[in-house]
């Protein structure tokens, strides 16, 4: 039988498990908050779907979709809020993206949102770091958000020498820039800011574009392009008129929404349709850059599926009540197993405190390494998941009676008891894990936040049932206490039998 | 509460027993009005659906001075007059109109905040595309699909293919009645209650696995005697099992409960409402159908098997030739030890009273 059991050592492991998780979540210097989702907290949440634009045949492929959330996110980044975020959900024709902003409700994001971008290439004619350069005597203008465009680059002189490409919500991009146009920009990392003449070649016309790694090998990674004919033959007379210039004026930007990905130079002209980029990439920026032309300008159209915003006191509000209705919950759980399970009862609750507490870690943790937010969604599984956990002690202990009734020990009845439990438990488990998982994998918003916090709480279920509350219960089998009167432990005695 | 526990061991062997399974007709007759009830309802006076599913957008307004018929005619001034106005609680008002565009939707925010006087960012919108609602409630059943599929092969493995059957009507029975339930009272379906909805799937389950679990241990090599039947053997699983579920639903139900009294009384309306209620019902109705669908759903399924049908029959003969109705008491203590675990209860029977004791007589 099973009573060789070493608890000491179940127990042990389980405290080296509980301090790990603290000390993950705990990590010194992290953020020691489980991140609120915006319900929570307050703020504007945007879901696009993506779409195959109109007149365009096929469907969404994954690389597009991943290229759409770039700009998105390039552009959410644009509005100086820390911990902006956006993330996809689902997959194909199912996609979502979700777009969070916290805090304050900066207007229109869900239209800003929506833009579809734009790729252009378009010669440069200045270029310098991206800080104003007010000269004396001018008067300070209002700063800018890039680009700005006008049909006359004389226009743009003032506007080009007051840009702050370091101010934050400069950089949003999102305005969609008009291919004729003289425009003043900056490039993606506000470390340089440009004038631009107008379009010479627009993304439509570029076909292709890949990473790749020249024969001889010298010089590292390198980008090749290749064109349609009309594109080739705009570069070719783009190239032959440019690389005739003195720098800054030989080279050109690559503009994806608005804002420069790079600025590489002509040194010759280029005739056969097809050009390569050399710098000092590495795997990683070649491949980034070449997906950004690739997909550049995406035949993606952005649906707004829903947009909320949602006042921060409302938010918080719901959180006090969640929080109050749970403290009530679990007080009145916690009366009712210590009326009727007494001493057995007080491991029930100690259990049931632990789990909180691990799925506090957890919540801390994942928020830092997964994103995981804890929304009310999630704060509603939490809740629901205390019936849950409860009932593995209750199944446990029932099976525990079971075992006195049928005249066994207290001590083996702990042990005979648990074999019997454990199996429904792992079983019960394994529905509710398969609930949250299959939930998780298919489901978006909030639905998702749910799943995730039952799954967590399933598993730590799991952990505590095994690691903490069996140990427990057999030394507390093999203790002294057991001898105390059945009604302060729980356990009643052995039945009379009867004849 | 001792003598509440004196209960559970009476229902152990069988000393009281309720006879859920033999009174099966009984529970489908209750079960069938209550299904025809809320089927009814669901089909004729339909589902409240939120915004959520049919597009729309909510404004929710804080601490105004203004009464609610005041700002319906804000919002039929500004263009909007088939708005739903309510009070939620917390001084709080929620306006609800039909399908708007964003950029609309961002003006008519703006105009609302300077009519009721109130700031702007304080004013919580959510606006919702018409296809949106479609697309989540297309990814629900899809995965409530994949749910099922993947739940029925569990089942059918770990117990067997009769019992998965059972526990998926069950299922069923809970998911008809609880949304019947929003049908009857005009709640509002909002994705929380989906959630709520797809939670009730894994609890109801969850529960009836706990019991099925016990069934599966009273009736392993039932075949192998004719003392008691199939019918006998359920019953007592689940005459065994109810204090279990008693103690489980009331530790599910009490925080649910206390999440829909402090949800309705402070905010009226929101998630944590609309989930909680589509629990609490779900759970009360989930043990329930586990205890008087699932179990007689199963007995009556396994009677229909030839092997089960002829122990029928050696247990009533064996009864007849013994002269006597066995007695109920008699029948149950003779089961203990026959039931699964024989090497584990016959043995140490005689230990556990002497060692006790002696330690006793020490102290």
């Amino acid at each position: 039988m099973a009573a060789k059991t070493k608890p000491l050592r179940a127990f042990i492991f389980f405290v080296v498990l509980t301090l790990a998780l603290g000390l993950w979540a705990y990590w010194p210097g992290a953020s020691t908050q489980p991140r609120l989702g915006l319900d929570l907290q307050g703020g504007s949440q945007v879901i696009l779907t993506p779409q195959v634009a109109e007149g365009v045949v096929g469907t969404l492929t994954e690389d597009q979709i991943n290229q759409t959330v770039e700009i998105i996110r390039q552009r959410v980044d644009g509005f100086g809020v820390a911990e902006a975020e956006v993330a996809v959900q689902g997959t194909g024709e199912n996609a979502a993206i979700v777009v969070s902003v916290p805090g304050e409700n900066p207007e229109g994001i869900a239209n800003l949102l929506r833009q579809t971008a734009r790729l252009d290439f378009r010669p440069v004619l200045a270029t310098t770091t991206g800080i104003p350069t007010p000269a004396e005597g001018v008067e300070q203008v209002e700063v800018p958000r890039v680009p700005v465009s006008a049909d006359n680059p004389d226009d743009l002189v003032e506007v080009y020498a007051s840009v702050d490409c370091f101010t934050p919500g400069v950089l949003q991009g999102g305005i969609p820039d008009d291919p004729t146009k003289y425009i003043v920009t900056c490039s993606q990392d506000g470390a340089f800011k440009y004038l631009l003449e107008p379009a010479f070649i627009t993304g439509d016309q570029l076909t292709d574009s890949a990473p790749a790694l020249p024969d001889q090998g010298a010089g590292g990674w390198i980008v090749t392009l290749s064109f349609d004919s009309e594109g080739g033959r705009k570069l070719a007379e783009a190239s032959t008129r440019l690389s005739a210039l003195p720098s800054p004026q030989n080279q050109f930007g690559i503009v994806l929404d608005g804002l420069v990905q790079s600025s590489p130079f002509f040194s010759e002209p280029i005739l056969g349709g097809s050009a390569q980029i050399e710098g000092n990439f590495t795997v990683e920026s070649a491949r980034q850059l070449a997906q950004v032309l690739k997909f550049g300008a995406l035949p993606v159209s952005l649906e707004i599926a829903e947009s909320s915003a949602i006042s921060p006191t409302l938010g918080s509000d719901q959180l006090d009540a969640g929080l109050i209705a749970g403290l009530i919950g679990l007080i009145l759980v916690a009366v009712y197993l210590l009326g009727y399970y007494r001493l057995l009862g007080v491991i029930a609750i100690l259990s049931l405190a632990l789990a909180g507490v691990l799925a506090w870690f957890l919540f801390i943790a994942f928020g830092r390494s997964l994103g995981f937010t804890l929304t009310l969604a999630g704060v509603a599984g939490a809740i629901v998941s205390i019936g849950i956990t409860v009932d593995s002690f209750v199944v446990y202990f029932e099976r525990i009676r079971d075992e006195l009734r049928e005249g066994k020990s207290v001590r083996v009845a702990t042990e005979s008891g648990w074999i019997r439990a454990r199996r429904t438990l792992i079983a019960a488990d394994f529905v509710t894990l398969l609930v949250s998982i299959v939930l998780y994998a298919l489901s978006v918003g909030s639905v998702r936040g749910f799943a995730f916090t039952l799954g967590i709480f399933t598993v730590i279920d799991l952990i505590i049932a095994f690691l903490f509350t069996k140990p427990l219960v057999t030394m507390f089998g093999r203790s002294r206490l057991v001898n105390l009167s059945s009604k302060l432990t729980g356990l009643r005695k052995p039945l009379e039998v009867k004849n | 509460m001792s003598r509440f526990s004196n209960l559970g061991d009476r229902l152990y062997t069988g000393e009281v027993s309720y006879d859920f399974v033999g009174k099966r007709k009984k529970w489908y007759v209750i079960s069938a009005v209550l299904l025809v009830v809320t089927l009814a309802a669901i089909i004729f006076r339909g589902l409240n659906l939120g915004i959520e599913f049919q597009g729309g957008a909510k404004y929710n307004i804080p601490s105004t001075t203004k009464s609610v018929a005041e700002i319906r005619d804000v919002f039929t001034q500004l263009g909007q007059p088939s708005s739903i106005v309510k009070e939620v609680g917390g001084e709080r008002v929620e306006v609800q109109i039909p399908p708007i565009e964003v950029e609309a939707g961002e003006a008519l925010k703006q105009d609302v905040a300077e009519a009721v006087e109130v700031a702007a960012d304080l004013i919580t919108v959510q606006n919702v595309g018409p296809s949106w609602g479609a697309d989540i409630t297309r990814t629900a059943l899809i995965g409530l699909g994949v749910f099922i599929i993947l739940v029925s092969i569990f089942l059918a493995i770990y117990f067997e293919f009769r019992m998965a059957i059972a526990a998926l009507i069950a299922l069923a029975h809970d998911l008809i009645l609880t949304i019947g339930v929003y049908a009857i009272g005009g709640f509002e379906v909002t994705p929380a209650t989906v959630i709520g909805v797809l939670t009730i799937m894994g609890y109801s389950l969850y529960d009836t696995v706990v019991i099925f679990d016990k069934v599966k241990e009273n009736t392993r090599g039932i075949l192998g005697q004719s003392r008691f039947s199939y019918q006998e053997s359920a019953n007592l699983a689940v005459n065994q099992t109810l204090i279990r579920s008693l103690n489980t639903s009331l530790s599910s139900v009490l925080p649910t409960l206390a999440i829909l009294i402090v949800g309705a009384g402070i905010l009226r309306a929101g998630t944590l409402v609309d989930l909680a209620l589509a629990l609490f019902v779900g759970m009360l109705v989930g043990t329930y159908s586990s205890i008087f669908v699932a179990v007689p759903a199963l007995v009556h399924m396994k009677e229909q098997q030839p092997e089960i049908k002829s122990l029928e029959n050696r247990v009533r003969s064996r009864r007849k030739n013994a002269g006597i109705a066995v007695d109920q008491v008699e029948l149950l203590e003779t089961q203990a030890p026959a039931m699964g675990t024989t090497t584990l209860a016959a043995g140490p029977r005689s230990q556990p009273k002497r060692a006790p004791r002696s330690k006793r007589k020490k102290s």
